[in-house]
């Protein structure tokens, strides 16, 4: 996985059209190169917590947050990191901003912390976290690493959003806590419950690749 | 890691004093983000459980803590006491006991749950349930804080004592959904059954033990009304 995230990282100019390069290290994330549809990284939290469009945006913005922290430091780190404890080294930098944005949201809210509990914690064994770290920030200067954890950060704020949105509407017949539809509609349960996880990536992936094949004929 | 197998230029003094830079810049970046947000969190888990307090004995405008002694006594304390088993008993306008706030605990599917269920003496029935902590599945077990027909179990749940006023008569007990026939059972949820039976086993067990003792103190609650 994180071989094609290299690949295409590591030239910087992946597309070549008319952006400029810091530009496209922040785009690449949200659309071409995005997370959840394209990369098919983190799919963990992908599926267990995109069962209200609430809990997708917060766990993708916590997840930016995490992903931004650890790629500024695994970056300014990168010429001192040896190369044989890289992974352990950047392990332990994730799970430092993981507890630490636990306990931030713990003094945020309580029922936002009630809402997430025990996924936040799971946040260090997100692949797309450590694969960033280590294809793209451990490789470039501190300002590009922000940019591409922005990019990859918003573009799993949009995948995430997208399944829980999808999953609440069908599923509990509501979008961000508001009905949306009249008290008749029958919920399909099973949208909320794991399989409709892997319908609904399902679809979307199929949608995004229909997509792309039919730019690629045109 | 296999890297670390291969020969390599690098020292393992070197690896050592990284690591441990790391691990120290790392753990020093926990303890002040923990000793930041500590009184924060200590602030708003007070005020969730006042606020749960207050919640779960309807009609209650004050409240006094006691300390439950091991040999069944109370005890009246000020302030939160840690490691300490608390009731808290909730008075109306005129100072009468209108039921007792009790902190319960037991295993759910994921992690212990927390709860606080109100005790009314004279009625001999808990009136009303919050659950305080919980790691229970979000969409399925998770329905326990928020299912209305299964929050209605708690609006008036038989927990009566026996003649002699030692034990419950019946104990608490958990049942399928739409098979509650009796005012002690709880009607459980389908879809998260392993955690609405918990709710069921940790109210069955708190009450079966507190019941008697906060009956018999019932009188206990009443002294002293100048707080």
């Amino acid at each position: 996985m994180s071989q094609l995230t290299k690949d295409k990282a590591g030239d910087g100019f992946w597309g070549d059209l008319a952006n400029s390069p810091s530009t496209n290290e922040f785009l690449k994330g949200l659309w071409k190169e995005n997370p959840v549809f394209v990369q098919v990284l983190g799919m963990c939290p992908t599926l267990a917590v995109t069962n209200t469009a609430m809990n997708g945006l917060a766990m993708g913005l916590a997840t930016t947050f995490v992903l931004l922290m650890s790629n500024i430091l695994v970056s300014s780190l990168r010429n001192v990191i040896p190369k044989q404890v890289r992974i352990a080294s950047y392990i332990l930098i994730i799970a430092t901003f993981v507890t630490m944005t636990d306990y931030a949201i713990q003094a945020i809210s309580v029922d936002l912390s009630k809402a997430l509990g025990a996924f936040i914690s799971l946040i260090v064994v997100n692949c797309l976290i450590l694969g960033r770290a280590e294809a793209f920030a451990s490789k470039n200067t501190v300002g590009k690493s922000m940019l591409d954890a922005l990019g990859m950060g918003f573009g799993f704020v949009i995948g995430l959003l997208s399944l829980g949105a999808v999953r609440e509407i069908l599923g509990n017949g509501s979008i961000f806590g508001i009905p949306v539809f009249p008290n008749s509609f029958q919920e399909w349960v099973i949208m909320i419950l794991p399989p409709g996880g892997f319908f609904t990536l399902a679809m979307w992936l199929m949608l995004f690749n229909y997509r792309k094949q039919k730019q690629a004929a045109s | 890691m296999k890297e670390n197998t291969q020969t390599s230029e690098t020292s393992g003094t070197k690896m050592l004093l990284t690591m441990t830079g790391i691990g120290v810049i790392c753990a020093m970046l926990i303890v002040l983000s923990f000793q930041g947000t500590l009184p924060r969190i200590e602030q708003l888990k007070a005020e969730a459980l006042e606020k749960a307090i207050f919640k779960v004995v309807p009609g209650m405008v004050s409240k006094r803590t006691f300390r439950m002694e091991s040999d069944g006594s109370l005890t009246e304390v000020s302030g939160k006491e840690k490691d300490a088993r608390l009731v808290y008993a909730g008075y109306d306008a005129e100072g009468k006991l209108v039921g007792v706030a009790v902190e319960a605990a037991g295993m759910g599917f994921a992690d212990v749950i927390k709860i606080l269920y109100g005790y009314d003496p004279a009625k001999e029935a808990v009136v009303g349930f919050y659950v305080l902590e919980s790691k229970e599945t979000p969409g399925l077990g998770d329905k326990i804080e928020k299912d209305a027909a299964f929050l209605a179990n708690f609006e008036a749940l038989d927990v009566s004592l026996s003649e002699d006023k030692s034990k419950t008569k019946n104990t608490v007990v958990a049942v399928k959904q739409g098979k509650k026939q009796n005012n002690w059972e709880v009607d459980g949820i389908t879809g998260a059954t392993i955690s609405s039976r918990a709710i069921g086993n940790i109210l069955g067990t708190s009450t079966a033990e507190m019941a008697p003792v906060l009956y018999k103190n019932k009188d206990f609650f009443e002294v002293k009304k100048g707080q």
